[in-house]
């Protein structure tokens, strides 16, 4: 029986353990590529996966992710795939699947549409990095309706009444940005994100949240586990992937995952 | 019809809004604050007037077109002349503003985004008079056919950043600021350079863009004795014409049409003309519309003009499309070379190539009014920027070679 993306969360950390969230993109470098490097990461130590679309403007990554998602599209991703990739995917192993996408991407498709593909096809819910509640909406009814986790972000330089907002909004987690910046790994997780950490805690004694960019090591890892919910690692992974193929990525996944076992 | 004046941000209709990353919003309110403060403000609107008045050379002129215009079947057709203005565009109003409220938000660095380099030399300009940092981010296609422009913003005192990531065009470059935005956002301003983008820029550029219609409209008046039957400006982002356009959305009697980049010719592919063939989207921050293929990924526009190489446009304009208060064509790449010929030897006015498509537009429009009807057209830049194009386009370079 699959669990929902909190109740992982939740029962990782009561068991002292942490969790790692893990990014990849769909249809990088090609779609059976990419689901078996996903299924690979489940297997080997990501407690959530994170499916990212690949999308021609994707403002809040870096260059790492951008180039993989070029190359997901110029090597003919389509929209659609995505849920095909989530059911392989949830077919073969336990995790919870969460979907990363842009805005536009959901919206060309219709966001009921969207919803209800997304959960047939056996996905969690969606990451929405560019969406903010304000705009969301149609985003709140429609994963209301098919019961998606929806995660939404709070930044260093968000308001205590944003982030009571996001905490309220989110189900599965809130994703804290540990930087005032975009995706790649950093030699150093920033202070910023303890603060953004405490502020969730701050406004919600429930809800869960896991520290995404700039986590690249197991030592960072371990670190962000001793004050949030979890840990999010892409650009590590994508470079891993793209130097040294799924063995590569598997190592890096045992790798970052070895202390939370 | 009236009241259309006062629409403003974050919405208008459906389109608008503010789809970026949580991590940017302190800063847009921030903006937003800072902007409304100094809205209200006489002493920054007498700081601004006095600028233009001193420094960017306004009110810009009207000159009546009679040798073009009679190409144009039986009409008139005045010029807002926005190429007199320092840097050779319209694109100084909006970059002394924004220059100013940098200032007051006591900000000391200044990124921007350019397609053509207009907007870039504009902000590198502000930056220079007002001892700001400036970074401008350029699509590395563009830099190769604005090379005149990305000297221009160098010798300012500017860093000229080639975008090598994506269409390698304005999007691109837009994306790219965003990024450097996103994690510089303390000391950095983005001074973004059309009516596009989350809010509050497309209503607070656009507001800087209005003094064009407020003067034109007075000037008309005064020195005319009415107003224009119909209005031409071209469309990319859409900030000229915008700027144009606003003063006269209450004037029922007066027409109003955008005209976008038709690129290669609307029947192909290869265009720019988001409001006649996108559907409405999220890109840069806002909803519009915008060209997009089924899974909504963005569209390569293709235009000869780098200013209108653009695949979004600005919410406000796709708001006036639906309501049907402005009407908007696509021009082809032929058919702005054309005019941008046809005013340097009628008129002795070289036009940009972005503003030779509301030029080509006016002589279409003109056929099909009735006869001794009025169009002012917004000469939104001037093409001293475009020689090497136009003169590729023409065969000048090769004729001198053979002479």
């Amino acid at each position: 029986m699959r669990q929902t993306t909190s109740a992982v969360l939740k029962s990782r950390k009561a068991s002292g353990k942490g969790s790692l969230i893990g990014y990849f993109p769909a249809g990088y470098p090609t779609l059976d590529e990419s689901v078996e490097a996903a299924i690979a990461m489940c297997k080997n130590g990501i407690d959530v996966l994170e499916l990212g679309v690949p999308y021609s403007d994707p403002v809040m990554d870096g260059l790492v992710i951008q180039h993989a998602t070029e190359e997901a599209l110029a090597n003919g991703f389509k929209l659609r795939q995505t849920f095909d990739a989530v059911k392989r995917i949830t077919d073969a192993v336990d995790t919870p699947v969460l979907v990363m996408t842009y805005w536009n991407p959901v919206l060309s498709y219709g966001v009921e549409n969207f919803a209800r593909d997304l959960k047939a096809s056996g996905g969690a819910g969606l990451i929405t990095p560019d969406l903010i509640p304000d705009e969301a909406g149609e985003w709140l009814s429609a994963s209301d309706k098919h019961e998606l986790d929806r995660v939404f972000l709070a930044a260093p330089t968000s308001s205590p009444a944003r982030v009571a907002r996001a905490c309220e909004l989110s189900r599965g987690f809130v994703y804290a940005v540990s930087t005032m910046g975009i995706t790649g790994t950093r030699d150093s997780v920033d202070d910023l994100a303890k603060q953004v950490v405490a502020s969730v805690r701050h406004e919600s004694s429930s809800q869960n949240t896991a520290v995404g960019i700039g986590i690249s090591s197991a030592e960072q890892v371990d670190d962000v586990n001793t004050y949030a919910d979890g840990a999010i690692v892409g650009s590590a992974f994508v470079r891993a992937y793209a130097e040294g193929g799924i063995a590569a990525l598997t190592s890096k996944v045992q790798e970052l995952a070895a202390n939370l076992k | 019809m009236t009241n259309l004046r006062e629409q403003a941000g974050p919405y208008f209709g459906e389109f608008g809004g503010r789809f970026v990353p949580e991590s940017l919003i302190k800063a847009l309110d921030e903006l937003e604050a800072t902007y409304q403060t100094a809205k209200a403000d006489p002493s920054f609107q007498a700081e601004l007037a006095e600028l233009h008045r001193t420094y960017t050379g306004r009110p810009s002129i009207i000159t009546e077109a009679k040798r073009f215009a009679s190409h144009a079947g039986d009409v008139r057709i005045f010029l807002k002349r926005e190429d007199l203005n320092h840097t050779g565009s319209h694109k100084i109003n909006n970059v002394l503003g924004q220059a100013l409220l940098t200032k007051r938000m006591g900000k000391t660095r200044i990124i921007a985004e350019t397609g053509a380099g207009q907007h870039g030399v504009a902000s590198a300009t502000a930056a220079a008079l007002f001892g700001l940092e400036c970074v401008v981010y350029m699509g590395e296609v563009d830099t190769e056919r604005q090379a005149l422009n990305v000297a221009r913003m160098q010798l300012l005192g500017a860093t000229v950043i080639p975008v090598t990531t994506g269409s390698r065009t304005l999007k691109d470059a837009i994306n790219e600021a965003l990024r450097d935005w996103v994690a510089n956002v303390d000391d950095t301003h983005y001074l973004l350079g059309t009516v596009a983008g989350p809010h509050p820029f497309p209503t607070m550029v656009r507001d800087f863009h209005s003094v064009i219609g407020i003067e034109a409209r007075q000037q008309m008046l005064n020195e005319y004795g009415f107003l224009p039957d119909a209005l031409a400006a071209c469309v990319g982002g859409g900030s000229n014409a915008i700027g144009l356009f606003h003063a006269f959305l209450d004037d029922e009697e007066v027409a109003i049409y955008g005209f976008e980049a038709a690129g290669e010719g609307m029947d192909t592919d290869r265009h720019a003309a988001t409001l006649n063939y996108g559907r409405p989207g999220v890109l840069h921050g806002a909803k519009s519309y915008m060209l997009q293929d089924e899974d909504g990924q963005t569209m390569e526009s293709h235009s000869i003009s780098a200013g209108l190489d653009y695949p979004g446009v600005g919410p406000e304009h796709a708001w006036l499309k639906d309501i049907g208060r402005a009407n908007y064509w696509g021009i082809s790449d032929a058919e702005a070379m054309d005019a941008l010929r046809l005013l340097s030897r009628t008129e002795g006015i070289i036009p940009a190539i972005e503003t030779s498509h509301a030029l080509a537009g006016a002589l279409k429009l003109g056929k099909s009014l009735k006869p001794g009807s009025s169009i002012l057209v917004n000469l939104s830049g001037r093409g001293d920027k475009d020689m090497e194009t136009a003169a590729k386009y023409f065969g000048l370079l090769d004729a001198k070679k053979d002479n």
